[in-house]
């Protein structure tokens, strides 16, 4: 089993709310997050995926296959948006880095050519990543 | 769905790698310039992974909030700009950063109960990390 990583940056903007919650409540948790006008990151996308190298091509994935589908699947969607108003699983999830992290192996998940998703690990800043590594 | 959350953080400190165990020229042989008696220091990055479900009320796996201050409480302010070798946890055990890291997430698993510690990485110089997960968790 070979494992191989393709990083990708988007920026974007959003703000955590619940609106279960009361606006103090929301305030109290999420604390300058919970701004609605919104604030952006540089995330940097690291997608790995796992698998065994191909005798004939030596390729684990074919790498423009995998960033194409990075690019049309994440890229185009997420990249200059605001994630709580044009990303449809954040209009009910708050896009914490978690549900980005999340978000992303399932839009992944099911396009990928040859080889398995391994693990989706998103930086929001370089301070913070979140990994995740499908359902358990 | 469970998830793994990691923050660094930055801290710096001063050690001098010398065991009681050994004579005065197998440190020297051991250790090299770590073992200059004066000490010597450098600008720690620790990397704390932590897992869980991820709340669907918060879409959290805990609150940075609580992981930072717990960190700055527990291990920040007891290492920042500190001798390692002066501290009692290294009155016996060199301070080595293998050393450390475990002494840091053996703090952090008994003082952070919001979410599963997983993972203490801790890099000594750009060059040099050193990675536990406790006891005989494999790394992932």
């Amino acid at each position: 089993m070979v494992y191989l990583t393709r990083k990708a940056e988007f920026a974007a903007s959003h703000y955590y709310h619940n609106p279960a919650f009361t606006p103090e409540e929301n305030l109290r948790l999420f604390g300058k997050c919970n701004n609605p006008n919104g604030h952006g990151h540089n995330y940097t996308l690291e997608v790995t995926v796992k698998g065994e190298v191909d005798a004939r091509s030596g390729f684990v994935v074919d790498l423009k296959q995998l960033k194409d589908v990075m690019h049309r699947e994440v890229l185009d969607a997420m990249d200059h948006r605001f994630l709580n108003k044009e990303v449809p699983e954040f209009f009910t999830q708050i896009p914490t880095t978690e549900n980005l992290a999340i978000a992303i192996w399932q839009r992944l998940e099911t396009k990928l050519q040859q080889a398995r998703l391994h693990r989706v690990r998103v930086y929001e800043t370089p301070d913070l990543f979140v990994d995740f590594y499908g359902e358990q | 769905m469970k998830a793994h959350l990691t923050r660094r953080y930055l801290f710096s400190a001063s050690h001098r790698l010398d065991s009681p165990q050994m004579t005065a020229a197998e440190n020297l042989a051991t250790y090299g310039k770590c073992n200059n008696p004066y000490g010597h220091g450098h600008n720690y990055n620790l990397e704390v992974t932590v897992s869980g479900p991820v709340d669907p009320s918060t879409g959290m796996v805990c609150n940075l909030v609580d992981l930072d201050s717990c960190v700055e409480r527990e291990v920040l302010s007891r290492y920042q700009l500190e001798n390692l070798n002066t501290l009692q946890e290294f009155a016996q055990t060199v301070p080595t950063t293998e050393n450390l890291c475990i002494q840091i997430f053996d703090i952090l698993q008994r003082r952070f109960l919001k979410a599963h510690l997983e993972r203490v990485r801790l890099e000594e110089t750009m060059m040099n990390s050193f990675e536990y997960t406790g006891g005989n968790q494999p790394l992932r």
